[in-house]
């Protein structure tokens, strides 16, 4: 056989090299079971661990976010359950394939399509975005049933913001939208990651936005298994979400109604505070919003319609509007001339019609002058020359310096987002403001016109409110706020937003009597009288016009002024006088004269408040109670430029993180003509 | 066999005959690891595993039928048919993720580079076999170049796991041919130190705008995915990672069958195939995987048995080279999934799903039973 002839010196060697093969064998098994020892035991706790955190993700389980209440309970903001189709953009083969196939199974309009676009382009490629929602039960089903040849889309349950009152009180209460790129960096920097995590939607204005951290809540989580697709297999633990904070507003709804109803068609704001706690009692911005609108991110058509209206409803004129005061500020300045001894009650002066400083003639409104006119007639029949003379004789500083503590030109502090600073003009002011030098000196002839609340004077409806406030308050300044309660949603107990004073005004009774006393009679027997006639309370009141533009010697005739450059109207307001419950500012952009648009709409928001009656129409321009009044606008012809009137340019614009270009802020013009 | 009564057990016993009882339990030990494995990694293939078995059993027990004469009397055919269906896959092949490497016969796809990790052994050990005796240097650089034309063909499809093991399977035969250990030293310590310096100067090597000549892309991208499998997380790395994973966290004695949570929520990847490894070691912890080593080693020393008392130079010659298959197929395997040698496509032995795989293998087995009973049936 073959194995004889084999050569045993080969049959030798091969056996040794079958023991060398074998020892090798050996070896390497060897080594593999060290390896396995290295894993198995020696790393095992690692490897343990990372096995746990393959096999365990925590899901976010999104809190409801808390709603929003009037001062009465009834409901501004609340979330509803619907059923939203919602595309995974990373999941999608052919988006224009999907979307028509969709469009086969539900109804999906131009709109929607539009919307989906521009959110899926701003989207992350794993987060499903939403494109339609307010699904009926019957497109559920049809959606489900065909979900399968649709990767990429799915029906989810979700719950949407609603404001039921649409437009009223948008400004206020604000809107949420989805999180955008800027806010996840602002989510990221306050360390909320965490809490965000599942969240889609987040404030973007008004009191969603201030109130955030209190709406938001506190996510859950969901400790589930998932398998290597992220699929969640079962459940393993479950932290319940914390839902988020209910509030209460110290706002009344129908009496925002009442004020943005009297408004018409007009723009304007209006501001009515509390003054024994600086709760905001109504916040008007006209033109409104809606809110809704954004909620499930806003059509490009809906954004520009609102971006490009000439009207800017986006802008909330209450608090970042920045207005010359006009005449209301005269009771103010009529305190500082007692508080600081430049005047006292009694003291009068002999009005000619003018006043002359440094060569030029500041002009009354009244051909002639008013006579002899003491501080209260100063008020009631809103008299330029009275404060034209005290303005000089307080000064710059002495002005800046007694009106500072009221508020002007300073933020309040409301707790709504995006407040204007304002400017209350004064030497330092002036030298921040501008670069040149020639600028930044201050002129005394600039002090004149300060007095009558025109030049640079520059404040928001809520700063003139709040003062308002503070001076029918005694003194006492409170930081204005929107929010009275907040409602904690685990406890249900209501922590109430403490009215915060921000300081005491030192002021003497008598001081404050003269005054207070001339603004009730404003409304007896002054400028505001018709719109007044006949109110069953006391009310305390001055008009104010608010020049827009300078007509630099020519008559102020309003039919002949565009629309656009005729005076912002405003009125100021409290009520019943002998102990206010309501102090308010209104302004009716290019309004005309206080009484004749403003002083209307407060009647109606004090007759609502005090009386609860209702007149249901805009208020109606009191064109006749104007003209009856002797009131009208005759400017003098005469040298009327001032140092001012050719320095002042622009307005000031306040460093504020707006989107809009405040539109009406009306330029400090020369106060050539008088305002009342 | 005089016996002309009809006697049921002789017969059983007859047909049995040919199968060496040692290998009958290794592979019995592992065909049912491997089915308690499948139960756990993949429920739904029990039923095709089972067919599996049952032609590669039936393949094997032909074989061992077969006198190892007869065996090698074929190689010569099968060899050169192997290289004429690799020369066909390279002309009309069926491109299957990326590679070439299926022929399509019409009546079943074949896999030619598998027939031959069983012909090159089978014609190397032919070719040795004529020169016994007379072995000159001359001899291995034939036995080199029919070596290297069937592997350059499976290179090129590419398959770089199989050509691997076609390679392997041909130099164990001329290791065990006798070539001079002062070639093969050098050898192997040029391809210990061509390996250290892949590892030493992996990050410069795996840098994108490095051409790597002899491998391609991909080959390159799973030597460098082993150099450093964090480099591509999601991709490559993966397996190794979700693998090394399953490996360490099955602990001592592991996480019990059926409750490996990489296996079953499926983050081992090809976990019924390359992959069964890290269930196994996952699911029965080191105690299971040394026990699978044990099996192994008690195959590997009977295959070795078997070639030292193989009666012929050719048969000591194939016995030899296919237990050093088996046991480069089981190394190259578990030392992938657990991650100290780079991805390449070997299955583990007797355990991995796979028809093919399975059949080689068990033809293997065969014709080491073969061997063995040859050695029996000439001493009687």
């Amino acid at each position: 056989m073959t194995e004889f002839r084999a050569p045993a010196v080969e049959l030798t060697r091969f056996r040794r090299r079958v023991v060398v093969a074998a020892l090798f064998v050996l070896v390497c098994l060897g080594l593999l079971a060290v390896r396995f020892h290295y894993l198995q035991v020696k790393r095992h706790d690692y490897f343990l661990t990372r096995a746990e955190d393959n096999r365990i993700a925590l899901l976010p389980v999104v809190p409801h976010r808390g709603t929003i209440v009037d001062r009465k309970g009834v409901v501004l903001a609340r979330n509803y359950a619907t059923y939203t189709i919602e595309i995974t953009p990373s999941q999608v083969r052919s988006l224009d394939a999907t979307l028509d196939e969709l469009a086969t199974l539900v109804p999906i309009d131009a709109r929607d399509r539009r919307r989906f676009r521009k959110l899926f382009e701003e989207s992350r490629n794993f987060e499903s975005v939403p494109l339609r929602s307010r699904l009926t039960e019957e497109e559920v089903a049809r959606v489900v049933s065909q979900r399968y040849r649709l990767p990429g889309v799915d029906v989810k349950a979700r719950l949407l913001r609603d404001y039921p009152h649409g437009t009223t009180a948008s400004h206020v209460i604000g809107y949420i939208g989805r999180i955008t790129e800027r806010d996840i960096e602002r989510i990221d920097e306050a360390g909320d990651t965490a809490n965000y995590r599942g969240t889609q939607h987040i404030g973007k204005a008004g009191v969603e936005q201030s109130y955030e951290r209190e709406l938001h809540g506190t996510t859950g989580v969901e400790q589930v298994e998932v398998n290597a697709g992220g699929r969640a297999v079962r459940a393993l633990s479950h932290t319940a979400a914390t839902s988020g904070n209910d509030l209460e507003l110290t706002l009344d709804i129908e009496l925002q109604k009442v004020a943005e109803k009297a408004f018409g068609d007009r723009r304007g704001a209006l501001v009515a505070i509390e003054p024994s706690t600086g709760g905001v009692l109504a916040l008007a911005s006209m033109p409104t919003y809606d809110p809704n609108l954004f909620v499930d991110g806003i059509s490009t058509q809906d954004w520009k319609a609102l971006n490009d209206s000439p009207d800017h409803p986006m802008l909330h004129r209450a608090i970042y509007s920045t207005y010359p005061p006009g005449s209301t500020f005269k009771p103010f300045m009529a305190l500082a001339g007692l508080e600081t001894g430049k005047r006292t009650a009694r003291q009068a002066i002999h009005d000619i019609g003018y006043f002359n400083f440094g060569g030029h003639r500041f002009m009354d409104d009244k051909i002639g002058g008013h006579g002899m006119v003491d501080l209260h007639k100063s008020i009631v029949v809103s008299c330029n020359t009275y404060y034209y003379q005290l303005a000089n004789d307080l000064g710059i500083e002495g002005i800046a310096g007694f009106l500072a503590p009221f508020g002007f030109g300073d933020r309040t502090g409301i707790d709504l987002p995006g407040e204007a600073t304002g400017v209350l003009p004064s030497q330092a002011w002036k030298r921040q403001r501008f670069k040149k030098p020639e600028q930044q000196r201050w002129y005394a002839g600039e002090t004149i016109s300060v007095g009558i609340g025109q030049g640079y004077n520059a404040y928001t409806p809520l700063q003139l409110a709040n003062a308002l406030a503070a001076l029918v308050n005694k003194g006492r300044l409170f930081r204005p706020h929107v929010v009275k309660y907040v409602v904690d949603a685990r406890t249900g107990e209501r922590r109430a937003v403490e009215p915060e004073p921000l300081r005491e005004i030192p002021l003497r009774d008598a001081h404050l009597k003269a005054v207070l006393d001339a603004m009730v009679d404003v409304n007896r027997s002054g400028t505001g009288k018709r719109a007044f006639k006949n109110a069953p309370y006391s009310v305390g009141g001055k008009t104010g016009t608010a020049q827009v533009y300078s007509l630099r010697g020519q008559r102020y005739v309003e039919g002949r002024v565009r629309e656009r450059l005729r005076d912002h109207s405003w009125f100021i307001a409290y009520a019943p006088a002998e102990n206010p419950k309501i102090a308010l500012a209104v302004l009716v952009e290019n309004g005309g004269f206080g009484a004749q648009s403003a002083a209307p709409i407060a009647r109606q928001v004090i007759d609502y408040y005090l009386l609860d009656q209702r007149v249901g129409e805009p208020a109606a321009e009191d064109e006749e109670g104007a003209e009856s009044e002797g009131d009208e606008s005759t400017l003098q012809p005469g040298p009327v430029t001032e140092p001012q009137a050719t320095s002042s340019t622009t307005p000031v614009p306040p460093p504020q993180p707006r989107p809009l270009p405040p539109p009406t802020a009306a330029p400090p013009a020369a106060a050539a003509r008088s305002a009342r | 066999m005089n016996d002309t009564r009809f006697n049921p057990l002789a017969l059983v016993l007859g047909f049995l005959r040919p199968l060496d009882p040692v290998l009958m339990l290794v592979l019995a030990a592992l065909l049912g690891y491997a089915h308690v494995l499948m139960q756990s990694a993949s429920p739904e293939r029990l039923d095709s595993q089972i067919t599996h078995i049952g032609i590669a059993l039936a393949g094997m027990w032909g074989l061992a039928w077969l006198k190892p004469q007869r065996l090698l009397s074929m190689a010569v055919p099968l060899y050169l048919l192997g290289v004429v269906l690799l020369v066909a896959v390279e002309l009309f092949g069926e491109v299957s993720k990326g590679a070439q490497r299926w022929l399509d016969l019409g009546v079943a796809r074949i896999q030619p580079s598998e027939l031959m990790k069983i012909a090159m052994p089978l014609m190397l050990a032919w070719f040795f076999q004529l020169r016994e005796g007379q072995t000159r240097f001359a001899d291995f650089i034939v036995a080199a170049v029919l070596l290297l034309v069937p592997v350059g063909l499976i290179v090129i499809q590419p398959d770089l796991g199989t050509s691997l093991l076609v390679a392997a399977s041909g130099l164990y035969v001329i290791y065990f041919a006798g070539l001079s250990w002062k070639l093969l030293i050098p050898l192997v310590v040029a391809g210990v130190i061509g390996l250290g310096s892949i590892v030493a100067f992996g990050d410069t090597l795996c840098q994108p705008e490095v051409d790597w000549q002899v491998l391609r892309e991909y080959q390159k991208q799973r030597v460098c995915t082993l150099l450093d499998p964090t480099r591509d997380p999601l991709g490559k790395g993966f397996h190794i990672i979700q693998s090394t994973i399953a490996i360490g966290s099955g602990g001592l004695t592991g996480k019990g069958w059926m409750d490996g949570t990489q296996t079953h929520l499926a983050f081992l990847p090809e976990r019924h195939t390359d992959f069964i490894f890290a269930v196994l070691a996952e699911e029965f912890g080191l105690v299971g995987a040394l026990v699978l080593l044990a099996i192994y080693v008690v195959l590997l020393l009977r295959g070795f048995h078997i070639a030292a008392n193989a009666p012929t130079h050719a048969s000591r010659l194939l016995a030899g080279a296919i237990t050093m298959i088996f046991f480069t197929y089981a190394f190259v395997n578990m030392g992938m999934v657990s991650g100290i040698l780079p991805v390449v496509g070997v299955p583990l032995p007797f355990i991995s799903y796979g028809g093919t795989a399975l059949v080689t293998l068990c033809l293997g087995i065969g014709i080491l039973m073969s061997i063995q009973r040859s050695r029996f049936a000439d001493k009687t």
